[in-house]
């Protein structure tokens, strides 16, 4: 799957929802897609699954284009969109069969492949009853299950775990491990750091439109200046500014950044972001917080994440 | 593709199926009232001549086909692409989008078709009589064909044209028009006194359904010609269609 210059302006926007994403997607690879709301992620989606019309560029699956070849693209992929779109007139068993009817699947193979897949997803016992009395996570479960009847050899997935509880969520992740093992190649949109890094081979960072980083979780995460971060509290008394405090930490070396990241009262939260180990840290951050004539109430140690890849690309934080 | 197709006529009509009597109850209703009232109920009173009911059934018949057809397509439509999404699935399967768009065309001039044949046996009951002319089968049946699908057009535009919010205040501007002025109550020719009513009427297609079914099943009643009813309805299809494919593809693809 490739992605060259694709540009999308929905008609009367002023500016690009996607603006000139160039990626690839190896066979077999989970890829994802993370970045805010907003961030023309699922606009990228659409156009992949032939959906959305590109403005300009072009994207190909299977070294079909989506625009010239559309049928074919279709006939190779699955979508599990954002948002429901079950068919409430149908039970959930109708939805699963009626899907593969669509792709042409015997008939034979669908009936079997439904009930192995309402099985798997724990929707066996309420096959019979329509979609909109079933609540959020299990219709996601549905929509998963649908898109595998007619066997995609691409997946994509539009945020799949969100809604989801924790439990449900493993679930999730779990079935599309599997998937990858069977080979096939799967395209998941999140805006949840955790997901990202568990999930994906390679991810992709996109904001307003721009693809801003593309490498493995463990790379990108390897490739920021900043190795740690350690996160401070303070109590500041009386007139003490906490500007003068943020001046003297910024200082101090092995401190690539620091910024105020919250503020209650005369307590104010500060993330100091490390070039070394943080432990090595702790005791020039305590001196120089006691020499302004601060009250230290507290400290945290923090890995570098991808939370970290985005704020440093970006300059803000995701969530 | 052809196989894909037939299932998503299949979903259709499993679906409509669940609600055979909604289905009817829905189309039906209406007519058999005008039926009941003007044609029997005022005939017998006296307040309109017994000729009456041979005019009106032909033009009854010729709404119900048109109007049940607009209906069977716009409603589900506004509400399966504003609303529910579900026509999406149909949309991501390997067919093309006029082949989706077609369907939904195809089956609902079916429905709209099974509705205006059971006109006929409700015509009998109600009227006790019915107009019918075997020399004029041919015709009926091209002129029921082309206003279904002239009406699953007109559904096809409106549901891909209104937003869902508008769809309420839509129905109310475009139907009520359309019901009235559609030759329905009224053989055309007797409009030539009032000429803008005539005129107007000559704008909706349902006059040319309401006409050539008078061509056909009562040709002693002043009507327009046949052959004309069948070339206006084929020129509205031509463009109905292509507005409501238009409507469709915009509607489909983002
Ligand atoms: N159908 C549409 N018509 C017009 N603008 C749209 C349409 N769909 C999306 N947009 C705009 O395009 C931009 C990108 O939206 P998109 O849905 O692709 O973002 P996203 O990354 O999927 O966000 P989220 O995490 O909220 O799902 C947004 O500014 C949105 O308002
Ligand atoms: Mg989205």
């Amino acid at each position: 799957m490739e992605v060259r210059d694709l540009v999308k302006r929905y008609p009367k926007a002023r500016t690009d929802a996607v603006d000139r994403l160039t990626f690839a997607v190896a066979g077999g690879e989970i890829f994802g897609l993370l970045g805010p709301n907003g961030a023309g992620k699922s606009t990228t989606i659409g156009v992949l699954t032939t959906r959305v019309r590109p403005t300009a560029g072009q994207a190909l699956i299977a070294n079909v284009d989506v625009t010239v070849a559309p049928r074919t693209v279709r006939s190779l992929l699955g979508v599990v969109p954002q948002r429901n779109n079950l068919d409430r007139s149908l039970s959930v068993r109708q939805n699963l069969l009626f899907h593969a009817a669509y792709h042409g699947v015997p008939k034979a193979v669908r009936t079997r492949r439904a009930e192995a897949l309402l099985e798997q997803f724990s929707l066996t016992d309420r096959a019979n009853e329509k979609p909109d009395l079933f609540s959020g996570g299990q219709n996601q479960r549905m929509m998963i299950a649908r898109a595998l009847m007619h066997d995609p050899r691409v997946l994509f997935l539009d945020e799949p775990s969100t809604g989801l509880d924790p439990a449900a969520r493993l679930f999730v992740w779990d079935r599309i491990r599997e998937l990858r093992e069977a080979g096939v190649t799967i395209v998941l949109t999140t805006h949840d750091m955790d997901e990202a890094a568990a999930l994906a081979d390679r991810v992709g960072i996109v904001d307003s439109g721009r693809l801003l980083a593309l490498d493995t979780p463990a790379a990108l995460v390897r490739g920021l200046a900043t190795g740690s971060s350690l996160q401070v509290t303070v109590e500041l008394a009386g007139e003490l500014g906490v500007a003068g405090l943020l001046d003297r930490l910024g200082t101090l070396a092995g401190v690539q950044r620091c910024e105020q990241v919250g503020a209650e009262a005369a307590v104010y939260t500060i993330r100091l972001c490390l070039t070394g180990e943080a432990a090595a840290m702790i005791t020039p951050v305590a001196t120089a917080v006691a020499e302004v004539g601060a009250r230290l109430t507290g400290m945290e140690i923090g890995e570098a994440s991808l939370e970290d890849v985005f704020i440093e690309l970006t300059g803000r934080s995701l969530r | 593709m052809l196989r894909s197709f037939g299932s998503v006529l299949r979903r259709d009509i499993v679906v409509t199926g669940k609600d055979l009597v909604a289905f009817l109850a829905q189309v039906l209703l209406q007519p058999v009232f005008f039926l009941f009232v003007f044609g029997k109920l005022l005939t017998s009173l006296g307040y309109t001549s017994s000729g009456y009911s041979n005019l009106l059934f032909p033009g009854l018949v010729a709404l119900t086909a048109t109007v049940t057809a607009i209906q069977a397509m716009a409603f589900p439509l506004v509400v399966e692409f504003g609303w529910t999404k579900e026509i999406e699935d149909r949309l991501l399967a390997p067919l093309p989008l006029w082949a989706v768009a077609a369907e939904k065309v195809l089956f609902a001039s079916l429905r709209a078709l099974a509705a205006s044949a059971v006109m006929f046996p409700i015509g009998i009951g109600v009227l006790g009589s019915i107009p019918y002319r075997a020399a004029g089968l041919g015709l009926l049946v091209g002129v029921a064909l082309l206003g279904s699908l002239v009406g699953a057009c007109i559904g096809l535009t409106i549901g891909t044209f209104v937003p869902v919010t508008k769809i309420n205040i839509a129905f109310a501007l475009i139907f009520t028009p359309l019901l009235f002025t559609g030759a329905t109550q009224y053989p055309w020719p007797s409009l030539a006194h009032l000429r803008w009513f005539q005129v107007v009427s000559a704008a909706n297609p349902i006059t040319y359904v309401s006409e050539g079914m008078r061509a056909a099943l009562v040709p002693n009643i002043p009507h327009i010609p046949g052959w004309i009813c069948l070339l206006a309805l084929a020129g509205s299809l031509a463009l109905f269609g292509t507005l409501g494919m238009i409507g469709f593809r915009r509607r489909a693809i983002d």
